[in-house]
């Protein structure tokens, strides 16, 4: 058996809106094991980021458990939680906004070693922002730049260079690749495979690109309207998906290939609304295999085959 | 057979001068589209796919841009010699564009219903209550109830969005659509509705479309030929299984091993090392040649000449210069 480095247990984040409570991750548990990447996805705000957020306790909780190397991070104090962040670190999408236009390329690397106190000693400090830069790729000569003299995989390189700082164990990327071109996108996902060997890394992957989280996740979770309804190892999902909502997606994925004869599954409808949800299944306005019985109650994630889990009432039919 | 060509661009060359920097943004480009036909243009950001859209409307903002050489036939008109009242009526009724992001594109203390009329008011003579009649029309034929044309945008998903903005830039039967990544801001359930219902009304009114977009997954769904930019030029072009399968730009052939193989996950990917040139700072040879694994000491010489496999098909590189040259991909395939 191998090392659970991340368990999130009925993970829940509401908002309050003026119209009613926005269910943004409502009842989310996975876990994730050393080394190993889950990718999770799901379309524009079904609740990947914000489940990503929450675990690192950037937004608090609702309620819901996050164990962390065996620590329940949602109970901890301010500053345990600064030290056990070091472990746990964030790529963003943006490599455009995430950066201070006002740093250079050392200030940028530098800041997070000056401010958790890992280093203290300049030239230390000096010769471990050189050797971050070597491992993520990024020529010594870059050291004096600022983010827009750089490009976007190289401002991306600079965001991982941040990250990897504190030597992270677990590492949470949102998006990382999606506002990159696809020769650079390349060169990017190769480098997080890399530093994972090396170094590894954990990592959740949060994407909307159901190719690159194919090529890049061991296990995938599905989402929709704040909720996993699908989670199973990369190759399983996407040779046997189950629910209809899964079908759908990867149905929809535009294949680079001449003469493709997959039938497109179109989705009718538009997608429910995330405040106050009713006890039902969300997608069920949207899913071709409705029936009365969808409406009645939020399906749960239940097992069907070892470690291939979804949430359809009529799963076990439609097989 | 006579072909019908609803937008001729030839030897196009656009400008722009930034702080007495020339930036070379399009070069020497020929491209034509035939009527009920859709023609791919692919590249990565700043290959100057956008600039040829834009000058095909003229559109193109100056200052810093100009066009600096060129002919753009639309459905037969030089666009160029036009007066800014004839263009009035050329855009939107001759040709027509769409744009990525439908929230910027859409006014938003305007009806959606309203922003339509608008439209068919200033191409068609009728009176307000028949337009606003089309303007219902063409709600439903991008599938919106014709209820919802009271709403304003921000009532609206993002997909409904963008067909509004389809909705308008149809809304005159323009002959040729350009339609600028359209579905990149959308998710891929959306996406498939959204290019599905392009294509039928593609072949319903026979229009005449360009497709931008750097996802190839959508260009082998929807285009008949392809067109690949890189640096402001196209440097390869064919039909849709020509780029495709019987690929021969190692630029193209870099885009596709780039890209991660949804059926074969183990399989490494393969990035294009190094960036594109600065464009205003663009090499006397091959502009692709500092990244190309093939490239020669020739390659940096001088521009390379196209080199034509077919009626349809070229690629300009240097390396065809030897008759029994081919990249990796095509050996596989071949």
């Amino acid at each position: 058996m191998s090392e659970v480095v991340l368990e999130v247990k009925n993970l829940k984040k509401y908002y309050k809106s003026p119209n009613g409570t926005l269910h943004a991750v409502d009842d989310v548990s996975f876990t994730i094991e050393k080394g190993k990447t889950l990718g999770v996805v799901g379309e524009s705000g079904c609740g990947k980021t914000t489940t990503g957020r929450t675990i690192l306790r950037l937004v608090e909780p609702t309620s819901g458990q996050v164990i962390f190397n065996g620590t329940d991070i949602t109970a901890l104090s301010k500053e345990e939680l600064r030290k056990m962040r070091c472990e746990m670190q964030l790529i963003f999408q943006d490599p455009f906004s995430s950066l201070d236009p006002r740093n250079t390329v050392r200030q940028a690397i530098a800041e997070p070693i000056i401010y958790n106190k890992i280093l203290t000693d300049k030239k230390a400090i000096e010769d471990r922002v050189i050797e971050l830069m070597e491992i993520v790729g990024l020529a010594p000569r870059l050291i004096n730049s600022y983010p827009h003299e750089l490009d976007g995989g190289r401002r991306q390189r600079v965001g991982i260079a941040r990250a990897l700082a504190m030597n992270p164990k677990f590492i949470v990327c949102d998006e990382p690749v999606s506002a990159l071109d696809v020769s650079i996108q390349a060169q990017i996902l190769n480098l997080l495979e890399e530093l994972q060997d090396k170094l590894g890394l954990t990592y959740m992957f949060i994407t909307h690109d159901l190719a690159v989280v194919n090529h890049f996740a061991d296990d995938i979770a599905v989402m929709y309207l704040g909720q996993i309804v699908e989670k199973a190892p990369a190759e399983e999902l996407f040779e046997n998906p189950l629910h209809p909502y899964t079908k759908a997606l990867l149905s929809a994925i535009p294949i680079p290939e001449t003469g493709n004869t997959i039938q497109r599954i179109i989705l009718k409808g538009e997608i429910n609304s995330p405040i106050d949800p009713e006890d039902e299944c969300r997608f069920a306005k949207r899913c071709l295999y409705a029936t009365e019985e969808c409406h009645k109650k939020t399906p749960a994630l239940i097992e069907v085959k070892p470690e291939h889990w979804v949430a359809c009432c009529r799963c076990g039919e439609l097989q | 057979m006579n072909k019908e060509y609803v937008l001729e661009i030839e030897d196009l060359t656009v400008e722009y001068v930034v702080e007495g920097e020339v930036t070379q943004a399009v070069t020497d480009l020929n491209l034509k589209v035939e009527a009920g036909t859709t023609v791919g243009l692919v590249g990565e950001t700043g290959a100057g796919k956008t600039t040829t859209a834009l000058a095909a409307l003229r559109l193109v903002p100056d200052p810093p841009g100009t066009i600096r050489s060129g002919r753009i036939l639309v459905c037969g008109q030089d666009i160029m010699k036009l007066s800014q009242k004839q263009l009035y009526n050329v855009r939107g009724q001759d040709i027509s564009m769409i744009f990525q992001d439908p929230m910027t594109s859409l006014n938003p203390v305007e009806t959606v219903g309203d922003q339509i009329t608008e439209s068919i008011m200033l191409h068609e003579k009728l009176k307000r209550p028949q337009a606003w009649e089309k303007a219902l029309e063409m709600l439903e034929l991008v599938g919106i109830p014709r209820t919802r044309a009271m709403e304003y945008p921000h009532q609206f998903s993002g997909g409904m969005r963008q067909r509004v903005v389809i909705a308008i830039a149809l809304a005159c039967n323009p002959k040729m659509l350009i339609a600028d990544e359209p579905t990149t801001a959308l998710d891929v359930t959306i996406q498939a509705q959204v290019l599905d219902m392009m294509k039928k009304l593609r072949d319903q009114f026979n229009m005449g479309m360009i497709l931008i977009t750097h996802d190839l997954g959508i260009v082998a769904e929807i285009c008949d030929e392809v067109a690949v930019m890189y640096a402001g030029r196209i440097v390869e072009m064919g039909t849709l299984d020509e780029v495709f399968n019987h690929t021969r730009h190692p630029y193209t052939e870099g885009l596709f091993n780039s890209l991660p193989n949804i059926k074969n996950r183990e399989a490494k990917l393969q990035p294009i090392p190094g960036l594109m040139p600065d464009p205003t700072d663009l090499p006397v040879g091959c502009a692709f040649a500092p990244r190309c694994r093939y490239a020669t000491e020739a390659c940096k010489a001088a521009q390379p000449a196209a080199h034509h496999f077919s009626d349809t098909h070229f690629a300009a590189c240097t390396a065809y210069e030897d008759p029994s040259f081919r990249i990796e991909r095509s050996k596989d395939r071949e």
